[in-house]
Parts: C-alpha cells; sequence; structure tokens
C-alpha cells in the first residue's frame, strides 16, 4: 500500500476551537419594547372603567356554565354532522359518476357561498315557508314546533360545515399517492372498500391539522347561533347584561371561557394527530 | 394439448394520440417465465397493467384461465363487467409494482393479510398464518411488525411479493420490480422471484435485469414502440437475435 500523499500547506488546523455566542441585541430591545408595551395596556385596562369583581363573579355563574355546555355540546354535534356529510360529499366528488360529482359541487357552492348568520336564520324560520312538515300519509308537525333553535342551530352549522369540510377531505384524499389505489385495486379491492381501508386512513393524517382548524372555528360559531335563541355561552352573557348593564364584563367572562376550551383542544388534536401518524415515523426497534 | 393461462389476441391500447399497443397478441403458458424487455415507453408495462385491469383495452381482447377479461359478450355486442366482477378476476392475478405500493399505515403482516382478510372473507388466524409462512419464504420473518417506512426498498418490495401471494394468484406481473431499488438490494428480491419461479409459478416479468433473464426466462419477448418485435428462448433472442431493432437494444443496454 502507497503512503497516502502529503497534505498542502496554508490551511491550519481547527479542531478544539469553538465557536463564540453572538450577543444578539435585536432580541434584547424587541423584548423589553413588547414588555413595555404589555404593561402598557395592562395599566390602561386596570384603570378603565371596567369592575373586575363582575367579571369575577359571573365566570363561574351557573347560566354562563350552562352555556359553556350548551356551545360544547353544538359544536361537537355540528362538526360530527359537518364531518359525516364531508366525508360523503367528498367521495362523491372525486367519484367518476357525472351526477353525483354535479350534486357535489352545488352543495359546496350553496353553502359556502352564502352567510352562516343568513343560513342560521333560514332554517330559524323555515316555518314560514313551510307551515307543517313531514311525511304525506306518515307523520306530520307544525314546522314551528320541530324547528327548534337546537335543531336550527345544529342544521344550520353542521351543513355549512360539511361544505368546507368536504374540500378538507376531498385535498387529504387527493394527497394519497395513486399507487396506494393500484395496489388495493391489485388486490381485489373495490372503489369504497379501497376508500374506507387504504386511502382514508391514511387521508386522515393530512387533514386533522385543518380540521382541527375548522373544529376551533366551529366552537366559536356556535355564537352566532345566539340570533336564533339557541342558549349559548355568548346569548346567555348577553342576557345577564341586559339585565345588569355590565356589558364589557360579561364579554370577558364570555371570551375567557372560549379562549379556555380552544387551549383545551389543542393538545387534543396532537394527541389525534398521534394516532394517525401510524407507520410514518421511523422509529427506532 | 393444454391451453394457454394468458391468451393475448389483437390487443390496441391508446393514450390520447400516443399507441402504446398497436395489435399485440401472445400466448402464456402455465409455468412459464415470461420476461418482456424493451425501452420504456415500448408498451410492455401497459401489457401488464391490460391484464391486471388497471388499464382497459381499446380494441381486441385478453382471455385469463379461458375467461374474457373486462367485458362479456351479449348479442353480438361487448358489454363492460360489473366493478365487482372485475375484482374477483383480479384474484386471479398478483402485481407488484415498481415503486412497491405497500400500505404505509399497515405493518408487514397486515400489508400481506389485508387481502384475504378484507376482500376474500377468510379467517383472521388461517390467514395469519399463512402469511407468517410467506414472509419466511421471503426472508422476512423478524420483520413482521414492521411498517413500511422501517424496512428498505428491497425488503419493502419482498415484502409487496408476499401481499400478492397472500391471494394465492394463478398469475404473477412484476412491473420493474427493481428498478427502483438500490443496486446492492436487486439482488435479494431478484433471488425470491428466482425461487418463485422455481417453485413453478406463472410470470410475466416486466424488466432491464438481462442476466435474470437470460438464467430464469423461459421466453423473452422484446417489444418496441408498441408492438412485439422479437420474442423465443433466452439464449436465442439475448445472444443471437435477429432483428435489427433488437440488436440495437440489447447493446445499448449491455
Amino acid at each position: 500500500m502507497k503512503p497516502a500523499p502529503a497534505l498542502a500547506d496554508g490551511f491550519p488546523d481547527l479542531s478544539g476551537m469553538q465557536i463564540a455566542r453572538e450577543p444578539h441585541w435585536f432580541r434584547w430591545i424587541s423584548a423589553a419594547l413588547i414588555v413595555l408595551v404589555l404593561a402598557a395596556i395592562a395599566r390602561a385596562f386596570a384603570n378603565g372603567q371596567i369592575e373586575w369583581s363582575y367579571v369575577n363573579r359571573f365566570l363561574t355563574a351557573k347560566v354562563i356554565l350552562e352555556g359553556i355546555v350548551n356551545t360544547m355540546v353544538m359544536a361537537v354535534l355540528a362538526m360530527a354532522l359537518g364531518i359525516v356529510l364531508g366525508i360523503v360529499v367528498a367521495i362523491m366528488r372525486l367519484s367518476p359518476n357525472p351526477v353525483l360529482k354535479t350534486v357535489a359541487a352545488g352543495y359546496t357552492w350553496l353553502f359556502r357561498g352564502t352567510p352562516l348568520i343568513l343560513q342560521l336564520l333560514l332554517w330559524f324560520n323555515l316555518a314560514l315557508v313551510f307551515p307543517t312538515i313531514g311525511i304525506p300519509g306518515l307523520w306530520s308537525a307544525r314546522a314551528v314546533d320541530v324547528m327548534t333553535p337546537f335543531l336550527a342551530a345544529l342544521l344550520g352549522l353542521g351543513i355549512n360545515q360539511g361544505a368546507y369540510t368536504s374540500e378538507v377531505m376531498r385535498a387529504g384524499m387527493l394527497s394519497v399517492d395513486i399507487g396506494q389505489y393500484e395496489a388495493a385495486q391489485a388486490i381485489g379491492m373495490g372503489r369504497l372498500r379501497a376508500l374506507r381501508r387504504i386511502v382514508l386512513p391514511q387521508a386522515m393524517r393530512v387533514v386533522i391539522p385543518p380540521l382541527g382548524n375548522e373544529f376551533i372555528g366551529m366552537v366559536k360559531a356556535t355564537s352566532l347561533a345566539s340570533v336564533i335563541q339557541y342558549p349559548e355561552l355568548l346569548h346567555n352573557a348577553e342576557n345577564i347584561y341586559y339585565a345588569n348593564s355590565r356589558v364589557i364584563e360579561l364579554l370577558i367572562v364570555a371570551g375567557l371561557w372560549y379562549l379556555l376550551v380552544v387551549s383545551i383542544l389543542t393538545p387534543l388534536q396532537m394527541l389525534l394527530e398521534r394516532r394517525f401518524a401510524r407507520g410514518t415515523l421511523r422509529l427506532a426497534r | 394439448m393444454t391451453r394457454p393461462l394468458v391468451a393475448i389476441r389483437s390487443v390496441s391500447k391508446n393514450f390520447g394520440e400516443f399507441q402504446a399497443l398497436k395489435n399485440v397478441s401472445l400466448d402464456v403458458w402455465p409455468g412459464e417465465v415470461m420476461c418482456l424487455i424493451g425501452a420504456s415507453g415500448s408498451g410492455k408495462t401497459t401489457l401488464l397493467r391490460c391484464i391486471n385491469q388497471l388499464a382497459t383495452v381499446d380494441a381486441g381482447g385478453i382471455w385469463l384461465d379461458g375467461e374474457l377479461l373486462g367485458v362479456r359478450e351479449q348479442g353480438g355486442r361487448l358489454r363492460r363487467l360489473t366493478e365487482r366482477e372485475i375484482g374477483r378476476q383480479r384474484l386471479k392475478t398478483g402485481m407488484v409494482f415498481q415503486r412497491f405500493n405497500l400500505f404505509p399505515h399497515k405493518t408487514a403482516l397486515e400489508n400481506i393479510t389485508e387481502g384475504p382478510t378484507q376482500v376474500q372473507g377468510r379467517k383472521a388466524d388461517e390467514v395469519r398464518a399463512e402469511a407468517i409462512e410467506l414472509l419466511r419464504r421471503v426472508g422476512l420473518s423478524a420483520k413482521a411488525d414492521w411498517y413500511p417506512a422501517q424496512l428498505s426498498g428491497g425488503q419493502q418490495q419482498r415484502v409487496a411479493i408476499a401481499r400478492a401471494l397472500a391471494m394465492k394468484p394463478m398469475l404473477m406481473l412484476f412491473d420493474e420490480p427493481t428498478s427502483a431499488l438500490d443496486p446492492e438490494l436487486v439482488g435479494e428480491v431478484l433471488a425470491v422471484m428466482k425461487e418463485l419461479a422455481k417453485s413453478g409459478m406463472t410470470m410475466m416479468v416486466v424488466t432491464h435485469e438481462l442476466g435474470f433473464a437470460r438464467e430464469v426466462a423461459d421466453r423473452v419477448v422484446y417489444m418496441d414502440q408498441g408492438a412485439i418485435v422479437e420474442q423465443g428462448r433466452a439464449p436465442d433472442v439475448l445472444g443471437a437475435p435477429r432483428e435489427e431493432r433488437t440488436k440495437a437494444f440489447l447493446s445499448a443496454v449491455i
């Protein structure tokens, strides 16, 4: 074996030397400025005309707690309806059948194209269009009795959500490699079984972050149902300040509760993401 | 005289303006190992995909085990089969893809058991025992509970072969099974395929591995521009090609 050729001069040995820490002046200055601004805001609120004792008192008032429960019940149910509709519509949208495709596109167009608050009002006032509803010969009822604030809010929020969720779901399904469909077909699976067993589980991984986003949006969108008398958090807070005129205090109470709920949802989403990340992490064995 | 397992008659297939297959006819006999060679775009992959009905033929017909694929003659016309009937026909073939296409959210073992349990509706424990035996056969007993992302390309492709075999196909289709592999991993996949060929499985292999073709293939088919140019025993086609186009291709590859 030949000896390695001699190395050229002029390139000093840097081993053992450390890289000096940077001072990061800008970070320190910007942090100090932000602390100042925050302190000024806190001082303004402390001296402003807010009776913090009312905030404290109503934060755990029975009506407010009932409101937050109603808000969460509605958010969960409407989101569930939205996800079911979203999956069905996304599958219809991606099907080779032109009729299903058109229906799905039309649904998304209609419910994304009009304001949510308008849809809620329409559902709530359905009795103006159809005084009685039912199945001819089997069952019928007065629409005002059936279309309670609860049902109107559920339909309005859920069906609207379905239009948005269908696009999220479609994006997720499109993100799955075409080879996965082919491999599923090659072992004899039909379209729907391949979707259910192979494509949707992989799409879920992509879809959960935007769906988490949508659910947080839904928690807050339930506040729109206050206009149709559904007793959710904001509606109940409003009812209190109509009586005692402590408007800002009760809005702060509602705001704190919304913030708390959303703060709890974020770690829940991470747990769900981990569940659907199966097989994607190169875990050491 | 036995009948061919696959009979391809005057098959044409177009993708828009592009003619992928031009009037191709071919027989594949039971137990035969056939290697399809040719430049990319010559139609060999399309031919495999037509046999597995991942692509539909535009003209002509393919019979598998005596049964016309994809369509049925009725009153002098051809009617397309339902998705369910096509699914049943597909079960007679196993397909191995260039890019493996394992299901990433399922372990190696689950990839293999998915078809038999979900499509064929067979008992889970019986299928599981067979799957473990198949993993042993492809040399991956220790990797049963690993996910595809944790396996090397060669290991993934061997799982994919086991997954196809689990459906007990009469015909195995290989679409460039080693083209996506690092060179040092090609051998382990080819070894599994050789063992499979020895066991008597009928195989159609689209490949650029001429060494494998020479050693294992009963027949080599050279395709160019959507047509079969030359076919015959491996030593004849690869060693002493008669057609100019075959000679040009072989000298470019080696």
